[in-house]
């Protein structure tokens, strides 16, 4: 190996390099451990509780099936003809919640797919004053009942920081607020 | 020494010009505060290379003691945080905070290859594989944090289902996977998991691709700096241990988080905005960072270097020295068994003469022919120009003044700009496109030619815009790398280099001069030339 006169840029030597870095690694130590925890993020204000108002529902045809007529019939194959033929298409949710008599979500849901065959979803966070709360739900899912939609209305005490959540319960067919 | 020379940008105004001094002014800093080899601005990929072996050792540990379900989860990473001699916390420690390590390197890399113009060009490529990177990092980094199923954890899934929802033509609601803590079974959570697993195997995969158009790329940091960083995560785990928060209860919102700024700032920015501005935000970034390669820019791509069959000898050391692996080996056309000819893609070539400066037939003591024709040489800088310039300028030196005995300075064009050196004097100045791309024997040429001694100015360690170049040269002067530097024309403190980048002129100034004492005192023997 060549004895070649090299020149660097001033670095630090021996002890003064380990205090250098020790500082600086240090420092970024310190850096890490503090913005990997602080400051805290508080989501709501301290007299705060959220309502999460969630359904997932596939809606009722938006029409009355009806029985093939002679002229279709004739078009098929006589084991391919349906005794009664229903619209695809479903009735898009219609979902209405107040609280303490005011109105907070009033949506017209479409359902999904091309076809508009599918579920209606709707989700939305409502954050509201923790206490009690006089809350009421509808929930229609029939263009043809839009008169007869599922309801529920109940007083609840909402602890700060807790999370209700109003959902349907297809097995018992009713709105639940949990 | 003027100062005004000195820029290292050229005089070019703007945004990255400014940016780049900065950046330039950060390196040298940390330079003279902790040296190079510590330097973590001045290795970027080499950091968050070593943050994702750091995961992954962690993660792999992590895994094996965790139980990986709903109700036994959170219980499993509490017990680790009673482990004896706090090795449960250090362990958890360095696994999250190598994540923020990795984000941070992964920002800080962004920007440094930015400020150097590396998002087009040669660079393309590994630019446009690093930006999916980005999202994978992220994407592995808050994914990780439910898998604790604590409050933070439930509450960052909550709120990332939240904003996936957002998403118009999704059908399917990924919420309701959360609305409740009976609505989380062990099969979501299993998939989680497995997502979780399989995240770093694709980043492996992605980065795999990143490093692809690198020669001998850099997967893991100088010893003393993996030490340091390995310290300093350890040290910062103990020291603000990571602990995890009461059990996740998807009935109530925590009154305050422990909040990790570095891998959930989306989470508040969402909330305090709105999930449709979360998402302009990301996919507008990386939008932004796929299409800045395709903005036109006033940059001119220097000429690729071009190989010339009748001199080419297929020696392969173009081939082992090209930092960008744009060389390739094929057989000779001259159909000699066994011979080989180097063959270069364009799309791949740097322009940086490293391959010049590697080539046994860029000697310009060669008299064979008229103009010196090497295997491997630059179209804009070729070697026999070089060869002419250095011949011209000392001749014209010493007509100028008989007596003197002019230096010979091969400086890097990227580098420092002594102005004192412009203005002329006893020193000659011959720019190189980098300062790899000095044949070795340049050096003994220039001192049997006349000159009284040679300075190799290079760009700092770490620095070279060529990714080697610095230490290339520096590896042939010494005689550790082919073509390397006779020890005859090295004794006699007549040869010297230095490493001075931009903003470095007076350490070259300084070593002209301690050169020019040296010459003074022990005036040259002329010695005949080789014929």
């Amino acid at each position: 190996m060549n004895a070649l006169s090299t020149t660097r840029p001033t670095q630090p030597q021996g002890w003064r390099a380990w205090l250098g870095q020790i500082v600086l690694y240090g420092l970024f130590a310190a850096a890490i451990g503090t913005f990997a925890q602080w400051p805290p993020y508080r989501h709501l204000e301290p007299k705060q509780a959220l309502i999460k108002l969630s359904f997932t529902r596939v809606g009722k045809p938006v029409g009355d099936c009806r029985p093939l007529t002679a002229a279709e019939a004739a078009k098929l194959q006589p084991n391919m003809r349906p005794t009664s033929v229903c619209p695809r298409e479903r009735s898009p949710l219609v979902v209405q919640v107040a609280l303490n008599g005011k109105p907070l979500v009033d949506r017209l849901v479409p359902p999904t797919g091309l076809a508009r065959d599918g579920a209606a979803s709707i989700y939305e966070r409502i954050v509201v004053p923790a206490g009690e709360q006089r809350v009421a739900v509808r929930l229609s899912d029939d263009v043809r009942a839009r008169d007869r939609p599922f309801q529920r209305e109940a007083t609840v005490t909402l602890a700060p920081g807790q999370v209700l959540v109003i959902d349907f319960d297809a097995g018992k067919g009713e709105i639940v607020l949990q | 020494v003027s100062a005004a020379h000195d820029a290292g940008n050229h005089g070019r105004r703007g945004l990255r010009p400014a940016a780049l001094a900065a950046w330039r002014a950060a390196e040298n800093a940390l330079d003279a505060l902790v040296t190079p080899a510590a330097n973590p601005l001045r290795h970027l990929g080499a950091i968050g290379f070593f943050a994702f072996w750091l995961l992954a050792a962690s993660g792999i540990v992590l895994f094996a003691l965790i139980d990986t379900s709903v109700a036994g989860a959170w219980r499993s990473i509490q017990a680790l945080e009673e482990a004896p001699l706090a090795l449960g916390r250090l362990l958890r420690g360095l696994h999250r905070y190598s994540a923020d390590l990795l984000v941070l390197a992964l920002v800080a890399h962004i920007l440094r290859e930015w400020v150097h113009g590396h998002e087009s060009g040669v660079h393309r490529f590994a630019w446009l594989t690093g930006v999916p990177l980005a999202a994978l990092v992220f994407a592995l980094g808050i994914g990780g944090f439910w898998l604790n199923w604590d409050a933070l954890g439930a509450f960052s899934a909550s709120a990332t289902a939240e904003w996936i929802d957002a998403i118009p033509w999704l059908g399917t609601s990924l919420t309701r996977n959360f609305l409740g803590t009976e609505a989380v079974s062990d099969r979501l959570f299993s998939l989680l998991i497995f997502v979780h697993l399989g995240l770093p195997l694709l980043m492996l995969f992605v980065l795999w691709f990143h490093i692809q158009r690198l020669t001998r790329a850099t997967v893991w940091p100088p010893r003393r700096l993996a030490l340091l960083t390995a310290g300093a995560l350890a040290a910062a785990a103990l020291a603000w241990p990571v602990l995890s928060h009461p059990a996740a209860a998807l009935a109530s919102v925590p009154e305050a988080l422990r909040w990790d700024w570095m891998l959930l700032a989306i989470h508040p920015l969402t909330y305090a905005t709105s999930p449709a501005w979360g998402w302009v935000l990301v996919v507008g970034t990386l939008v932004l960072l796929f299409a800045l390669p395709f903005f036109p820019r006033r940059v001119v791509r220097a000429p690729a270097a071009v190989v010339d069959p009748a001199h080419c000898n297929g020696c392969q050391r173009c081939f082992v020295d090209c930092p960008y692996a744009a060389i390739t080996m094929v057989p000779h056309p001259n159909q000699r068994i066994g011979r080989t000819l180097a063959v270069v893609d364009p799309d791949l070539c740097a322009a940086c003469g490293i391959c010049a400066g590697a080539c046994p037939t860029s000697t310009p003591f060669r008299r064979a022919e008229k103009t010196l024709v090497t295997g491997i040489d630059m179209p804009e800088r070729p070697i026999a120009a070089l060869r002419e310039r250095l011949r011209q300028g000392l001749a014209a030196l010493k007509a100028r003044d008989a007596g003197s005995v002019p230096l010979v300075l091969f400086a890097c064009e990227r580098g420092a700009q002594p102005g004192g050196v412009r203005a002329g004097g006893d020193v000659l100045r011959v720019d190189l496109l980098c300062a790899g791309q000095l044949p070795p024997s340049f050096i003994e040429y220039a001192l049997r030619d006349g000159a009284g001694g040679v300075l190799v100015a290079a760009c700092r360690e770490g620095g070279c815009e060529f990714r080697h170049g610095e230490s290339i040269a520096m590896q042939r002067l010494t005689g550790q790398r082919e073509p390397h530097l006779r020890a005859r024309a090295a004794q006699g403190d007549r040869v010297a280099l230095v490493f001075a980048g931009a903003g470095d002129a007076q350490a070259i100034e300084t070593t002209l001069e301690r050169l020019r004492t040296a010459v003074a005192r022990a005036p040259l023997v002329p010695e005949e030339s080789p014929a």
